[in-house]
């Protein structure tokens, strides 16, 4: 069952092509890494994919991605794309309120008023993030007194919290100690049960541990797209076979 | 082929029709610039449009009287309150800075005491300034109401101004310039004088242009301090009237309404000219760094 | 030699960095020393709190004035900070770049407008429309209340907008991420974590509306009574030195400086809460 279709999607920075010509089926419900050198596209793919690159002047993208089937570049409502499609950034970046409030933000958002519901809804999600046991005590703290790695953790409930169908990660644990980056892989392979998971990674050890799948990128090109351990013990192409043995990037 | 990473108008519409808050404050910020911008044009235009038939040439004769109510002495008086004023703040706002940024240690107590004087000399109201300047410069020392207290009173006025402007632009000079001319054996001052300070001029400059916007528009502080003589004064002991000053008084004498757009008009195409000119240095200061 | 004028300069650049210093001692002791003795011998409480302001009889409560100047910047305020702030976060977050090459400009210019410019267009516009549609004479606390609210846009929106630029985009993108919608993410994630700017920016409005002293006097009607109702007459405390500091003498004129002693504290308080703000964003 695949959840995002990619079709012959390009994609530049005004005169710079930063993707070009990738086709992907990405399954629903595994985890799919995004690996490659600095500046392959990999998390240019992934910022396409919620419409983040809308942001950025003079981007330009032609091509199509589908979600389930729907067009994400058509009629569909870009705030409930991203509803659907969450995202985890890179650095931790909690708003600058209490740890309910950040998570309550998102159902805020969509229209959920009711105190009950919210209360139950930031449970939950603080829960599937693994990190209710240390937020329970200080909800009304703010979040930025959270440690890194707790942060990381409070940005994956905020993000779970408005019920997306996939997540987005984009280099989750590069700013975070070795224990963190445990817990945050750990959670990712307990969060494929119900979410679509895809993540980009600089660590290719990450992506051996973690993913379902892997693709791997070099300068805007999906140079080999496979399941995780045959693209890492058999790659077919050369450039794959270099970079995962380190010849280069 | 084309783009598809755009949303066409129907696409945003169906957005806001779903959620109709996000509308509002689109519509909120929306109007509240349409206001801002609405207030600035009718009081431009509206000014504009009462005073432009107004600027004869009657308004610039040498003499004024009370038939030609002519600006041409308080423009006059006002060319000399600024030169007065810049010249007593301009080198004692750039010394203190200099001072600050070059001289003082880290840590120094008295650094941390001249900014929150600087800070509070730039909140105080011009009246209390004027009230100052009447019981100091006006009475105290004898100056009697008079260009001199004036321009005293406005320098003490713009003294912040300058030193903040000044010692941005002083701390903007890389670190780099000061080592290489100390490492040619040149001592702090010449350091100063030849190197940092030549490359902080526009900086410097930017401060000074707000200043000259500041005492142009200066009535509060001088109506006791400079007072309101329409004549282009002999000595620095005679009061003289700025346009300011001089526009406050036709205004409220409420014979020449006429002839006060007209002033205004003056006014207002000198502040337009200050600001092109500050624009300018602003955007010269940027394309530097 | 040359190290004699190293330290001459230096002595000279220490001397003139003492300028400021001694600047707002001066001040200080000229409006203590002139104003403070007045306050005694009227007594504190008469003169603060005096609800009548007869220089002719000898009283002098400044209690009108006071209130005056705070229902006056009040007013500036109700009509100033939301306009303000909500024209900051356009020029932040909504103007497309083409149109804030004009808008900016227009800004510095409403900032560059001198104050008796501003008095003399309340004098001929607002005071006739405050008339025509609200009644009264005219000249009015509401009047005064407007052109003030007019007169502090610039001031709250560059600073608010300076505010708000300083927000780093992740929080806004933060927003974008979780379905809100562009105005939700820039009103209830990027205006939250402005929010010590925005208020800095309304603390240097108050500082600017109850300093003004040329324009409040050509439309606040100056009378020296209790503020009674929006469509009144009102005097400040700026405006009531300016008006009576030429003919005054004695005690009166005494009087008058102590007002500017209350002026002045009024000041240094709104200052000092605006440095401590500062502290904290910093």
């Amino acid at each position: 069952m695949e959840k995002f279709q990619i079709e012959n999607l390009d994609l530049y920075y005004d005169n710079f092509q930063a993707l070009k010509q990738v086709y992907l089926n990405i399954p629903a419900k595994e985890i799919t890494a995004f690996i490659g050198p600095s500046g392959c596209g990999k998390s240019t793919l992934l910022k396409s994919l919620n419409r983040m690159n809308d942001l950025i002047e003079g981007c330009r993208i032609t091509g199509s991605a589908r979600l389930d089937g729907e067009d994400i570049y058509g009629d569909m409502d870009i705030n409930m794309l991203r509803k659907r499609v969450g995202m985890v950034f890179q650095k931790p970046n909690p708003f600058p309120m209490s740890i309910y409030d950040n998570i309550a933000f998102g159902p805020r958002t969509h229209g959920i008023k009711s105190k009950v519901k919210l209360d139950d809804i930031v449970e939950r999600s603080l829960r599937d993030a693994a990190i209710w046991e240390e937020a329970k005590d200080r909800l009304k703290k703010s979040a930025l007194g959270l440690s890194g790695g707790q942060q990381q953790r409070l940005c994956i409930a905020r993000a779970l919290a408005v019920g997306p169908e996939v997540l987005l990660m984009d280099e989750p644990t590069s700013a975070l100690d070795p224990i963190s980056t445990a817990k945050i892989e750990e959670l990712a392979s307990d969060l494929k049960k119900n979410y679509t998971i895809i993540i980009v990674t600089h660590n290719m050890q990450q992506a051996v541990r973690i993913s379902d799948y892997t693709a791997f990128f070099l300068l805007g090109e999906v140079i080999e797209y496979d399941k995780t351990e045959k693209l890492f013990s058999m790659p077919k192409d050369k450039r794959t076979e270099d970079y995962i043995t380190g010849r280069f990037g | 082929m084309n783009k598809i990473n755009t949303r066409n108008n129907a696409q945003k519409w169906l957005s806001y029709r779903k959620s109709p808050a996000s509308f509002l404050m689109y519509l909120a910020v929306n109007i509240a610039a349409v206001i801002t911008i609405c207030l600035l044009l009718f009081i431009v235009i509206y000014i504009l449009i009462k005073g432009i038939p107004h600027l004869s040439p009657q308004l610039f004769q040498w003499l004024y009287n009370s038939e030609n109510v002519s600006l041409m002495p308080a423009l006059i008086n006002t060319i000399l309150m600024l030169l007065l004023s810049l010249l007593l703040a301009v080198p004692v706002g750039i010394f203190s800075s200099v001072y600050l940024v070059e001289y003082a240690n880290r840590g120094n107590k008295m650094v941390g005491l001249i900014r929150i004087t600087a800070e509070t000399l730039s909140g105080i109201p011009s009246i209390v300034y004027g009230l100052f300047g009447y019981l100091c410069f006006v009475i105290m020392l004898h100056w009697g109401v008079s260009l001199l207290a004036g321009a005293f009173t406005l320098a003490i006025m713009i003294l912040p101004l300058i030193m903040r402007t000044t010692e941005e632009a002083l701390k903007s000079v890389p670190d780099t310039y000061r080592e290489g001319s100390f490492g040619l054996g040149a001592g702090r001052l010449r350091t100063v004088f030849k190197i940092v300070l030549p490359s902080a001029v526009p900086g410097i400059l930017a401060g000074i242009i707000l200043s000259i916007g500041r005492i142009l528009g200066e009535s509060a502080a001088l109506i006791y301090t400079a007072g309101s003589v329409a004549q282009v004064p002999t000595s620095v002991f005679d009061s003289t009237r700025t346009l300011s000053v001089h526009m406050y008084v036709l205004a409220s004498e409420g014979l020449y309404i006429d002839q006060t757009y007209a002033t205004a008009v003056v006014l207002l195409i000198i502040v337009v000219v200050i600001n092109a000119l500050s624009g300018f240095v602003a955007r010269k200061i940027g394309r530097e760094n | 030699m040359k190290n004699h004028k190293e330290q001459i300069f230096k002595i000279i650049f220490a001397i003139t960095a003492c300028i400021s210093i001694v600047s707002v001692i001066l001040i200080c002791v000229f409006l203590f020393v002139n104003g403070v003795p007045a306050i005694g011998k009227i007594g504190i409480f008469k003169f603060l709190l005096g609800t009548e302001w007869r220089p002719a009889n000898d009283i002098y409560g400044i209690l009108p004035m006071i209130l005056g100047s705070i229902y006056v910047t009040a007013g500036a305020l109700v009509i100033g900070v939301p306009i303000g702030i909500l024209t900051a976060v356009y020029l932040a977050k909504f103007c497309p770049n083409w149109l804030y090459g004009f808008i900016k400009p227009a800004i510095d210019l409403l900032a560059g407008i001198p104050s008796v410019v501003y008095g003399f267009f309340g004098l001929v516009v607002l005071v006739p429309f405050v008339r025509d549609n609200f009644g009264g004479n005219g000249p009015s606390m509401l009047t005064a209340s407007i052109l003030l609210g007019i007169m502090i846009l610039p001031t709250i929106i560059s600073v608010s907008e300076a505010s708000i630029r300083a927000v780093p985009d992740h929080y806004y993108e933060g927003g974008l991420a979780l379905g809100a919608s562009h105005e939700r993410s820039v009103f209830f994630t990027v205006l939250p974590a402005a929010k010590s700017g925005v208020f800095a920016a309304v603390i240097l409005g108050v500082g600017r509306a109850i300093g003004e002293t040329m324009a409040v006097m050509m439309v606040a009607g100056n009378q020296a009574r209790m503020p009674d109702g929006i469509l009144k007459g009102v005097r400040t405390m700026t405006t009531n030195i300016v008006l009576e500091m030429g003919y005054s003498a004695d005690l009166h004129r005494e009087a008058l400086i102590a007002t500017a002693v209350v002026l002045f504290v009024f000041i240094l308080i709104i200052n000092l809460s605006f440095s401590l703000l500062k502290r904290r964003i910093n």
